[in-house]
């Protein structure tokens, strides 16, 4: 009862903010320049919907995405293996990673656009970049704090190392990589979108500049509301498969 | 210790690239940006650039803090409005900073607020989740005292509840202000001509790319001691 009671609440204080923004708008509160109301807003996305003008920029989108992150994980997860495994290795590479790790990651843009160009490659170069970070970091602490009695019961039972970083050292890290991936997800959209609007590449952040320079309000509103979606599903989704794959923590 | 591989890996660029093996047009040489660093910092573009970009951060730390705060405070301590917002955040906070880009083009123009708009949304997110986690940590009986002095809310809230709740606000305002520059710096390099990251921007499209490698490291040093600086500051 009272969780409905505060669903309820929460929908209703939503949809009061709806109102306030329709209001706004028809009121002319804003300039309609730039200002749409919702209707219009979500109007255009209905309109990207069944015209089907959404799903290749989305597409392209969530793929630069998906591939820049996927390889940041791989190769963080691996690197943060091999660096927590030895200590010389942790004092060598750990520095250089915190040093880095506050750089902006679109900064590496204009750098890889003069080797890379502007491609496809390049984007998800600068993703992979700017999302290894907080795995990396992630993993080295994770692999770092195993449990020495944890070791101890790996060598009695003779496992050979493989099974042991398997069995033992993955599952030991796999909070501390998580708390990373998830970092590291929100990382990769920004990235993507801000590569898509300075190099062109047809995409959501593309379309969306376009439509500013032709003072089209309501395909950025439009776009912004694809582009939180966005952003929530994919925070959603990682949660759930956190929970699923950690349901032994909890 | 720390230098070791930074070090290492500079000298195998500019080898690599004085053996021809990178090409010199994108990855430069690491004495080239030297002297580039040294050129761009005498003549003073880089100063101005960094306070252009700086000016922005700061800008967009203010903004959010006062309305982070001030929106986290009253949430913090009105329980049902903070379930009530609760859809509502959710559904603003997952929406990437960088997809303002566009609209905050439209409203203020090529400009500082213009890159103060898009980081002030990004760092508003974290300042209010700290401000309602740190509001409602403050102890009720004070508030209670509050009530018996007969307060008015404005002063429970802004003579009670907040300077208890202040250590925990600024460690979100610190997390704030690194998000700002990055923010600040990526609204730059993307469209907005002026600062830091329009300078890579503009080298990177004349093709000088020891200037690009150059600010980039700017960027870096920068960075690292704001972060060293806000570190210090705890």
């Amino acid at each position: 009862m009272r969780r409905a009671l505060s669903a309820g609440a929460s929908l209703a204080f939503f949809c009061l903010l709806l109102l306030a923004w329709k209001l706004s708008a028809d009121a002319k509160l804003l300039n309609p320049l730039w200002f749409p109301g919702p209707e219009r807003s979500f109007g255009k996305l209905w309109e990207w919907i069944t015209t089907g003008a959404l799903w290749q920029p989305l597409g392209s989108t969530v793929w630069r995405m998906f591939a820049g992150w996927l390889a940041a994980c791989v190769a963080g997860v691996a690197l943060g293996a091999a660096i927590a495994s030895s200590p010389i290795a942790r004092r060598l590479f750990q520095p250089s990673a915190e040093f880095l790790r506050p750089l902006p990651a679109s900064a590496i843009l204009p750098p890889a656009i003069l080797i890379l160009g502007l491609s496809d490659a390049m984007i998800v170069f600068v993703v992979a970049f700017g999302c290894v970070w907080p795995i990396l970091l992630g993993a080295i602490q994770g692999f770092g704090s195993l449990d020495r009695r944890l070791v101890e019961v790996s060598r009695l039972m003779n496992f050979n190392s493989w099974t042991r970083a398997w069995k033992f050292q993955l599952p030991a890290a796999l909070p501390d990589i998580f708390a990373g991936m998830r970092v590291s997800i929100a990382i990769a959209l920004i990235v993507t979108v801000a590569s898509e609007m300075l190099s062109s590449q047809p995409g959501i952040g593309y379309l969306m500049l376009v439509a500013a320079r032709a003072f089209r309000s309501a395909d950025i509103f439009a776009g912004i509301i694809v582009l939180g979606a966005l952003g929530f599903a994919t925070h959603y989704a990682l949660q759930k498969l956190e929970q699923r794959l950690l349901r032994w923590r909890y | 210790m720390a230098a070791i591989l930074p070090v290492l890996i500079l000298f195998l660029w500019e080898g690599l690239s004085r053996a021809g093996v990178l090409s010199e047009d994108g990855f430069s040489r690491p004495s080239d940006w030297a002297v580039a660093l040294v050129k761009a910092l005498a003549d003073g573009t880089l100063l101005t650039q960094t306070v252009e970009t700086f000016g922005a951060a700061a800008q967009a730390l203010l903004i959010s803090s006062l309305l982070g705060i001030s929106i986290g405070a009253v949430l913090g301590l009105v329980r049902p409005l903070e379930r009530a917002a609760q859809l509502t955040v959710d559904a603003l906070r997952p929406i990437p900073s960088v997809a303002l880009i566009p609209l905050s083009l439209l409203v203020f123009g090529f400009s500082r607020e213009m890159s103060a708009a898009v980081a002030a949304f990004a760092c508003f997110w974290p300042i209010l989740i700290v401000t309602i986690a740190s509001v409602r940590g403050v102890d009720p009986r004070l508030l209670e005292v509050g009530k018996m002095l007969r307060f008015s809310w404005v002063q429970r809230i802004w003579k009670l509840a907040l300077p208890a709740a202040l250590p925990g606000i600024l460690v979100g305002v610190r997390v704030a202000a690194g998000i700002a520059i990055v923010v600040t710096v990526t609204t730059e390099i993307v469209t907005n001509p002026r600062g830091l990251g329009h300078g890579m921007t503009l080298a990177a499209l004349g093709l000088q790319a020891d200037l690009v490698w150059a600010t980039l490291i700017w960027i870096g040093i920068v960075g690292w001691g704001v972060n060293w600086s806000l570190l210090r500051i705890k």
